[in-house]
């Protein structure tokens, strides 16, 4: 298994020749791999062991003492072989002193006890340790609802204190970078923020000043923590120290309502899950997926989706005429345009496609192109965007779905954007298809939309000559639809539907299925989007053999066929 | 961001080379280096200011917060001047027993230490003296204890406060003139 | 008659006219031992050290014989590194300044071969930020030492190579727990580390297999290693051989530091007839016996000690306070330790909660803030003392102090947790009443005087 993004330490993640060893967890014996911290061992056999320091990925630090558990090895007798007792089970050798799970690697005959009274006076220690400086703001704090302060007080604290004195003053409100605010008083100490920043982000200016209860997380002063990956150390943040600034004070995080999907703002795809109440995005944050983003997503793409709540946004279908917009009901604009459609001979039509489709669009796409096309090849070309891969999860290619483009077939990876513009130009083609993009955006501005007979604009957002479009289809946004996508690396992962789209928008699939229908298709009506992608499964050799239900939330390597294909 | 030069003091060639020579004696990593470099600094000038980190990190390749991190955590280490005599009395329970606290209030009447610039620290209106409570200072045998600037105290009593602060008066005046 | 001292370590610390310079060092036989010790294999060395039983002299006594064995030199293929631990921070302790600012080149002896016999060539003496003048004392009894060639390259024509160098610390009692110095020597917060992974002797300085041996304890390698470690061993007791420094503050008439055999001098003999007895002719309380950290013991209280028999069994002894023998298992089995050898005396006229606040305080300032039970702990058992001692206690205080400490203590990361609480646990236990009586407000007891408007 490895992730895009190369996480300095997986400690969940045993090496895979690791032998497996016998330990006795809560009185059972049970077979893990030698060298699993017991964190993990106790995660695999359903027990929870309370943490806030530890963290997966990061180094261990072995700071919060929460993990604090009760370790016994077998009693060995002059022979070092193990004493047994009745009945004939190995009788064990408790420490008197507790341990840290996180710190402790499973061994031979090791024995654990997380639930014993010792265990259980440690967690109540520590939770009341960690709540006698505390504010316990939580009516005012964004972590409420996530908080493992909140949680474990619930599940390990004895649920009262008997602290009497005044409480050591911190910071509060401070500017912690350009997306992030910390309040040192909520602050426990426990330094995944530091060691991520460290760590994974590289980018080392924060740190703890002065000592004991006064210790103090701090910006080193005069910097900045702007690191593109910052805002993961608001979700690993185990309190409500570190917030977002887009996100906090905005809504209780108990009323979010959680979707599975993928990140679009590049070719990576990290997985996501994306926070919405009442059909308005509030956040997203990364969903672990360790073939491609591990924990982790970075700040663009995090907080790159407010485009989708945009005031300039096309949200219902319309014409224009002498200037003007005027709404139209789907079923004329779609009449229209597939009217229209049809009359260019199909060397006069050009579809210009984004590969932030999906690949069930895209495939639509490539069904309509055919249809219209009947035996001559429909020009069609995605615009390419290029940014810089930073080496942990930004991917060079900023389209989400190039490799779903190649692989459907549509376009030339955007090497013919220039002839496209000729074309238009020599009136060569007259009749322009654009889909979630702008032809703007590739210098095809307005003097040469305006040699087009017929030019259909269906997205989100238009750009400066969109009055040039007869025909407006108002698209949904990548928190409105399911649909898969391929990434950089190969592997074909899901979104889902968030929100519903707003006005009278609609989610692309549907737009182009119905333009299908209208143009003669009518031998399949799909209802769903796992029909589409069904159909796509027996028509696309790329996906032969699959099928939307097959398709996990953690997605599929298509890597192999897209070598096969000399894609990747 | 790199610490802008001309904030930097002047620093002089020997300062640099005792910096250098510092430097040579941790030869497998030159981070061990940032406490020595942070006690000459403040040898030198006093205090550790923001200056004195950045600069100290630079010479070391690390991120300032690293320097800061430590310079924070070292009591010993200052980060604002402090008076230019000053008493660090012990606090801790030999000396204590041995009367410390009194002492400490003798020096802050004596000094007129009269302005609170940190738990247990006391500066003088001038800036001329400061006395602050210090942890212990491993010589409980002959408590109570106490040390001026860098030096050690001994057995430390009122009429010793009193004489070394008449000779202190002295010195100063001869400086004056 | 107070019984004579045996000075090993202080020979001739005190003696007129001995000076920290090398000359004089010479004409006392120093560095001869080096010259035996460099004739002999490096194995040797370390079984001599096993042979004489020493403890380390830092706190905890643990065999230094044993910890020099952790290193395995068959398979180590990294560095090795010795560091002396001159922090000396454990309040009460303050033997350590007397060889560093008096006899410099006896702990550079020992330091050397201990270095040759764990296979060293770098050392760093890491020295409290407070001993500045001990600090400039050890530069330069280093760069004496170097010009005579009892260090640098080919040392005294050996073909062993070694450099010493000083490290000042800055005020942190913490850098006395060798994780936490080796931390500070590596240029970061003086955090100790997590044990496992992070033993010394296994991944110490820069990672490396690291001996930190306190500096009595390397001084007393070199008299090991000169008169063989099994007559060393004959000074003392059993498991508790050769020579202890007891230094003695507090409540008695002369104040200072004792060198004895481990085990020949009692309590009682050390305060009423090395030290002159309690000042002012008072009653003697309490004592801490080995650092601010151990438990305090009550004067008026017996011991269960168990003792050997000639027959080789072990029969439970009852023993006042002032008939324990100073040594290390003795004083253990009081349910104390004897520490870092530094003992303070309280007398009656002592408010035991004045002075347990003023260690908490101690405590609550010097705890590095790195993991979560000690961090939260220490201040709050002083803020608690603070109230109490101000006119705010409540009769749940002494339970509740006892509960804060014993969720402390063996749930850190290293051992400041216990050192935190060990006090307020004993205090409380010890001499509850004095707490209850401030707790209840209206004391039947004697007022005592606060510690803080006291003169000597």
């Amino acid at each position: 298994m490895s992730a895009l993004i190369k996480n300095p330490f997986n400690h969940d993640l045993p090496p895979l020749e690791a032998p497996l060893v016998n330990v006795q967890l809560d009185g059972q014996w049970v077979k893990v791999p030698k060298g699993l911290n017991i964190i993990e061992v106790a995660k695999r056999f359903g027990k929870f062991i309370p943490h806030y320091c530890y963290h997966p990925k990061l180094s261990i630090a072995g700071n919060c003492r929460m993990c604090l558990f009760e370790m016994g090895m077998p009693k060995l007798d002059a022979n070092r072989k193990p004493v047994v007792d009745a009945e004939e089970r190995p009788v064990i050798n408790w420490l008197p002193r507790p341990q840290i799970a996180c710190a402790t690697q499973a061994t031979e005959g090791m024995a654990i006890r997380t639930n014993s009274k010792l265990v259980k006076d440690c967690q109540e220690g520590v939770m009341e340790f960690l709540l006698i400086n505390h504010p316990l703001d939580c009516p005012i704090c964004d972590q409420a609802g996530e908080c493992r302060l909140q949680e474990y007080a619930y599940d390990f604290g004895k649920g009262r204190s008997r602290f009497v004195e005044e409480k050591v003053k911190k910071p509060k409100r401070v500017d912690f970078g350009p997306r992030i605010i910390l309040d040192d008083e909520r602050c426990i100490l426990c330094s995944r923020c530091i060691r991520f920043a460290r760590e994974i982000a590289k980018q080392d200016v924060i740190g703890f000043v002065n000592r004991g209860s006064y210790s103090t997380l701090t910006v080193y002063p005069g910097r900045v923590f702007d690191s593109n990956y910052s805002l993961n150390t608001v979700d690993i943040c185990p309190v409500g120290a570190l917030t977002s600034k887009d996100f906090r004070f905005k809504m209780r995080v108990w009323f979010l309502r959680e979707a599975k999907s993928i990140c679009t703002e590049c070719a990576t795809g990290c997985n996501i899950i994306i926070g919405s109440r009442e059909n308005i995005v509030y956040r997203l944050t990364p969903r672990v997926n360790e073939e491609v983003n591990s924990h982790w997503m970075c700040d663009q793409g995090r907080l790159g989706f407010h485009y989708i709540h945009s005031k300039k946004r096309v949200t219902e279908p319309a014409s224009h005429l002498n200037g003007s917009l005027f709404p139209l009901e789907w079923s004329e604009a779609l009449r229209t345009v597939a009217q229209k459609l049809m009359e260019f001979p199909p060397s006069e039509i050009a579809f210009l496609v984004s590969a932030r489709l999906t690949c069930e669009e895209l495939y639509l796409v490539k069904k309509l192109m055919e249809t219209l096309g009947k035996g001559t090849e429909i020009f069609s070309e995605i615009i390419p965007r290029k940014g810089v891969a930073d080496g942990l999860l930004r991917s060079a290619d900023l389209n989400p779905n190039t490799k779903g483009a190649i692989g459907i077939g549509i376009g030339k990876e955007g090497r013919r954007i220039e002839e496209l513009k000729n074309k238009i130009r020599a009136k060569e083609i007259n009749c322009l298809f654009a889909i979630h993009e702008n032809p703007e955006e590739v210098g095809i501005q307005e003097d040469i939309l305006s040699s087009l007979s017929f030019y259909v604009w269906q997205g989100l957002i238009p750009g400066p000559a969109v009055h040039k479009a007869n025909i407006l289809l108002a698209g949904a946004s990548f928190a409105e639809k399911s649909g898969t996508m391929i990434n950089i690396a190969g592997r074909l992962q899901k979104l889902h539907k968030a929100i519903l789209c707003p006005g009278r928008a609609r989610e692309d699939w549907r737009i182009l299925r119905d333009l299908l229908l209208l143009v003669g298709v009518k031998e399949r009506v799909f209802e769903k989007i796992n029909d589409v992608f069904d159909a796509m499964s027996k028509e696309i050799d790329l996906f032969e053999s699959l099928s939307w239900n097959t398709v996990g939330d953690l997605g599929i390597d298509l890597s192999q066929k897209l070598k096969n294909r000399s894609i990747l | 961001m790199n610490a802008t030069e001309k904030d930097l003091p002047q620093l002089e060639e020997s300062f640099i080379e005792e910096a250098e020579r510092i430097i040579s004696q941790y030869p497998v990593s030159k981070r061990s280096a940032s406490l020595p470099l942070l006690h000459l600094w403040q040898r030198h000038f006093g205090f550790v200011s923001p200056q004195g980190v950045q600069w100290i990190a630079e010479k070391l390749d690390l991120e300032p917060i690293a320097v800061e991190e430590i310079a924070t955590f070292y009591p010993m280490i200052r980060q604002r001047p402090l008076g230019h005599y000053q008493f660090k009395v012990c606090r801790t329970l030999s000396c204590a027993l041995a009367g410390s606290y009194e002492i400490f209030e003798y020096i802050k009447k004596s000094c007129k230490t009269v302005n609170e610039v940190g738990h247990h620290v006391y500066v003088s209106e001038d800036g001329k003296f400061s006395v602050e409570f210090v942890e212990c200072l491993a010589a409980c045998g002959n408590a109570p204890v106490m040390m001026l600037n860098e030096e050690e105290w001994m057995d430390v009593t009122q009429t010793k406060i009193d004489a070394i602060l008449n000779h202190l008066i002295r010195e100063k005046r001869k400086e004056e003139f | 008659m107070a019984k004579a001292e045996y000075r090993l370590i202080l020979k001739h610390a005190d003696e007129p006219g001995y000076t920290v310079d090398i000359d004089c060092y010479l004409s006392h036989g120093g560095y001869q031992v080096l010259k035996k010790a460099l004739a002999m294999p490096p194995d040797q060395i370390i079984q001599e050290v096993k042979i004489s039983g020493l403890r380390g002299r830092g706190g905890a006594g643990f065999p230094t014989g044993v910890k020099w064995g952790f290193i395995n030199h068959e398979k180590n293929t990294k560095p090795v590194y010795l560091l002396c631990n001159a922090d000396e921070s454990e309040p009460g302790t303050f033997k350590d300044r007397q060889i560093i600012y008096k006899d410099p080149h006896q702990l550079i002896e020992g330091m050397v071969i201990s270095a040759y016999a764990n296979r060293a060539h770098l050392a760093y003496i890491y020295i409290r930020g407070e001993f500045a003048k001990g600090a400039e004392i050890l530069e330069k009894a280093l760069a004496e030492a170097r010009e005579r060639n009892f260090l640098g390259k080919n040392i005294l024509g050996s073909g062993y190579e070694l450099e010493i160098y000083v490290f000042r610390g800055a005020g942190a009692y913490i850098c006395g727990e060798e994780t936490g110095l080796i931390e500070s020597l590596e240029g970061k917060r003086a955090y100790p580390r997590i044990k496992p992974p992070y033993f010394p002797a296994v991944l110490g300085l820069y990672m490396c297999p690291t001996i930190v041996n306190n500096v009595e304890t390397l001084c007393h390698v070199k008299h090991i290693v000169e008169m063989g470690g099994a007559e060393y061993a004959r000074i003392g007791t059993p498991n508790n051989t050769g020579t202890r420094i007891w230094c003695v503050s507090g409540d008695v008439n002369k104040p200072g530091y004792y060198e004895y055999p481990c085990g020949a001098i009692t309590f009682g003999e050390l305060l009423y007839e090395v030290c002159g007895g309690i000042r002012n002719g008072n009653k003697l309380k309490a004592v801490i016996p080995g650092g601010s950290s151990a438990k305090v013991l009550r004067a008026d209280k017996k011991y269960k000690i168990p003792k050997k028999k000639e027959d080789g069994s072990t029969e439970i002894v009852e023993m006042g306070l002032e008939d324990i023998p100073l040594d290390f298992d003795t004083v253990a089995a009081t349910g104390s330790m004897s520490g870092s050898g530094g003992i303070i005396v309280m007398d009656h006229t002592r408010d035991m909660v004045e002075c347990l606040r003023n260690i908490a305080e101690f405590y609550a300032h010097e705890s590095c803030g790195q993991c979560t039970p000690c961090r939260e702990g220490s201040l709050w058992m002083k803020k608690m003392l603070d109230r109490i001692c101000t006119g705010g206690g409540r009769p749940e205080d002494s339970k509740l102090l006892l509960e804060v400490a014993n969720h402390i203590a063996g749930r850190t990361i290293c051992a400041f947790g216990e050192a935190c609480s060990w006090p307020v646990q004993s205090f409380v236990e010890m001499f509850g009443e004095e707490f209850e009586a401030k707790q209840r407000k209206e004391s039947s007891l004697e007022i005592l005087e606060p510690l803080t408007n006291r003169t000597a």
